[in-house]
């Protein structure tokens, strides 16, 4: 997984709540498309108008947005559908942090699995930053060490993030390889359960 | 200390303690299906990974797959690649396979509590949101992401915060036309689409007590839209029958003694849950949604809403643009509104009981004039059932469409889609912009009253068939 330390540049508010998945990258597009190619279709209902051009009432359709490593957006941003592919998308088209007041569950977690970093702040701070970025020529940092976002005028607001998830964002380290060095209570715990839960282990006997 | 029922099967499951409220959680069961399970089987093999434990995963093709009569793999190109990467790599790494035609094929969380795959106090998995929908057996049941997927085949373990616990109690008893998918349109409507996010939701009370287990499964598929990873319903008396003897259920006197251990599942009298909502199940009407989130839900008889009585900005903002996409004026009786489509299916609402209640309404009348309507059997079960008792017949001679199971226009990933700008009545769970097709309007609603919508050719109450 991609490591995070420090993120700088501008931050594209998208201040809409219950932003969900299917908006984010529709299913169609997981069928035909590889991983890497998403980017291009990351919030395809809001970025192009229906004959396919470019909506340019669209934030990251703006000049001052195009490159935005940051979005802002409303309450309980992903929710909805488990679908990874909106993280793929989403830093397909060049963002490694949203910060948002909530975020769905799922997506929440997937953020953490591919190196894109989810930010809760509350929403008073969430309105003072969006409107902070609206012109376009502000820029925003977040630091991951020091768990803070540095608003566009310097100002710097902490956000909470749990230790366990913060140091394996930092480090990029892989979950797999982690839990392996639990092999030996796995089997453990598979073993005595074999014994006391028989009806998990053979499904149907 | 007394334990709630989410606490015994989460503690029960825990190998680890990784500090901080996290656990290394066993899984008990993984399904996988088209779109998720063959993309985490294939990262798998390019990460030259095992599957620990092939004997405890489930795989079935349901998303990309046409619901064409008569359809094969091919019948819809792109899904055809996902069909047979599922099929081949099922069969590589000794993973039990449920092919198109076959008992057993079917919307995951459809066959799943079908074949008892799904059982009390177990944890299951799916790359796929709506796992939540197997907690209506008991179990603690919820959707991953591709890299947990993985994570968990090959290790047969997620790492995983524990959630706080909520319980949601619908006392007393629901009116008639009231159906699960009312009473939990209903909760959404009430507490928000965001409400359950961080928690594991239990739901109890003497209405949902009362609820057969398919109801109880069609409750709980709703609970991610409330925000909520898992949602689940204490195992009863009426859990046990309906898995015994079903075909990945324990046989004999197994099934015994596996009872005598879901007994002590259920929460214990003065376990304390973080946070307790109650609803008077008398209060809910049949329910329907307006926009294009879960939680603008409003009872039959009620007006479309007007934005500028939102309760904040940003939830004016919301409803404008909601009402916008959905071609509807504020303040209009919902009651009335034209309808161009209906679709009877999903994980929500596929299942016999669902079919049958949709049934009773069509029964002796006709698709109105300008509706195409669809009915989508959640499994090849359910769809041989319901021929077998001419529900098939019924429902084509009235004019819909009988079609073969599968996810169908739930999520319009097999390219069955309801066309822009056209209003469908939807058994489904979602009403998110495009979620059945670009400009698609989605309003949700029970099988009965999508059932009465085909019929009368407008959003109907049920009520007054
Ligand atoms: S029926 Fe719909 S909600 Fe259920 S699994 Fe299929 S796509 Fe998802």
């Amino acid at each position: 997984m991609q490591a995070f330390t420090t993120v700088s540049g501008a931050a594209a508010p998208l201040m809409r709540d219950n932003i969900d998945t299917d908006m984010i990258i529709r299913i169609e597009r997981m069928t035909g498309t590889t991983r890497d190619s998403m980017g291009q279709w990351a919030l395809e209902a809001l970025r192009y108008r229906p004959d396919g051009s470019d909506n340019p009432d669209f934030v990251l359709n703006q000049p001052a947005f195009r490159d935005a490593p940051i979005l802002v957006a409303g309450a309980n941003f992903g929710c909805g559908s488990s679908r990874e592919a909106a993280v793929w998308a989403l830093m397909g088209a060049g963002l490694r942090c949203v910060i948002a007041p909530s975020f769905g569950d799922i997506f929440f977690n997937n953020c953490f699995q591919n190196g894109m970093l989810p930010v809760r702040l509350p929403s008073d701070d969430i309105a003072r930053l969006a409107d902070a970025c609206a012109g376009g020529n502000a820029r925003v940092s977040v630091d991951l060490h020091r768990q803070v976002v540095v608003f566009p005028h310097g100002e710097e607001v902490r956000f909470e993030i749990e230790p366990l998830r913060r140091d394996a964002l930092l480090e990029g380290l892989d979950e797999i390889g982690l839990t392996l060095k639990h092999a030996e209570a796995i089997a453990a715990f598979q073993a005595a359960d074999r014994i006391a839960r028989p009806f998990v282990w053979q499904p149907g006997a | 200390m007394p334990r709630t029922m989410f606490d015994k099967i989460w503690d029960s499951h825990s190998i680890a303690d990784l500090g901080d409220g996290w656990a290394l959680l066993h899984i008990d069961r993984h399904l996988l299906h088209d779109l998720s399970g063959s993309r985490a089987l294939q990262e798998i093999e390019d990460r030259e990974l095992p599957v620990r434990n092939p004997e405890l995963a489930f795989a079935t093709p349901d998303h990309a797959v046409s619901s064409a009569p008569g359809r094969t793999a091919a019948t819809f190109g792109p899904g055809e690649k996902l069909l047979i990467g599922l099929r081949s790599r099922s069969a590589e790494h000794g993973i039990r396979f449920f092919d198109l035609g076959q008992d057993g094929h079917g919307i995951v969380h459809v066959m799943a509590p079908e074949l008892a795959i799904v059982l009390p106090g177990l944890t299951l998995i799916c790359g796929d949101s709506h796992t939540c929908t197997n907690g209506g057996v008991g179990a603690l049941a919820f959707g991953v992401g591709s890299s947990e997927l993985v994570h968990a085949l090959a290790t047969q373990t997620l790492r995983q915060r524990r959630p706080k616990t909520m319980r949601v109690s619908f006392e007393g008893a629901t009116g008639p036309g009231v159906t699960p998918k009312d009473m939990v349109l209903h909760l959404i409507g009430r507490l928000g689409a965001a409400a359950g996010t961080g928690f594991a939701v239990e739901y109890a009370g003497p209405a949902v007590r009362a609820l057969p287990v398919e109801g109880r499964l069609t409750l709980c598929n709703l609970s991610i839209e409330l925000g909520a990873k898992m949602g689940f319903i204490a195992p009863d008396d009426a859990t046990f029958d309906y898995l015994r003897g079903r075909h990945y259920a324990p046989q004999g006197a197994a099934f015994d003694a596996a009872i005598a251990q879901w007994r002590r599942l259920p929460s214990d009298p003065g376990a304390v849950f973080d946070r307790e909502v109650v609803i008077d199940a008398a209060d809910i009407a049949p329910t329907i949604t307006w926009g294009t989130s879960p939680e603008h839900a409003i009872g039959i008889g009620e007006c479309v809403p007007n934005p500028a009585n939102a309760p904040d900005a940003a939830r004016q903002t919301a409803w404008r643009s909601a009402l916008d996409y959905m071609g509807l004026e504020p303040g209009r009786p919902i009651a009335g509104t034209k309808v161009d489509w209906v679709f009877v299916g999903s994980c929500t609402n596929g299942r016999m009981s669902d079919l049958r209640a949709a049934a009773a309404i069509v029964r002796g009348r006709h698709v109105a004039p300008g509706v195409t309507a669809w009915v989508v059997p959640g499994s090849q079960r359910v769809k041989q059932e319901a021929e077998a008792e001419g529900l098939d017949r019924l429902f084509l001679d009235a004019g819909f469409a009988w079609r073969e199971p599968g996810c169908s226009m739930c999520v319009a990933a097999n390219g069955e889609r309801v066309p822009p700008g056209m209003r469908s009545v939807s058994t489904s769970n979602r009403n998110f912009v495009g979620r059945q097709g670009p400009g698609a309007r989605t309003h949700l609603a029970s099988p009965a009253m999508a059932a009465a919508a085909a019929v009368t050719g407008v959003i109907t109450d049920v009520r007054s068939l």
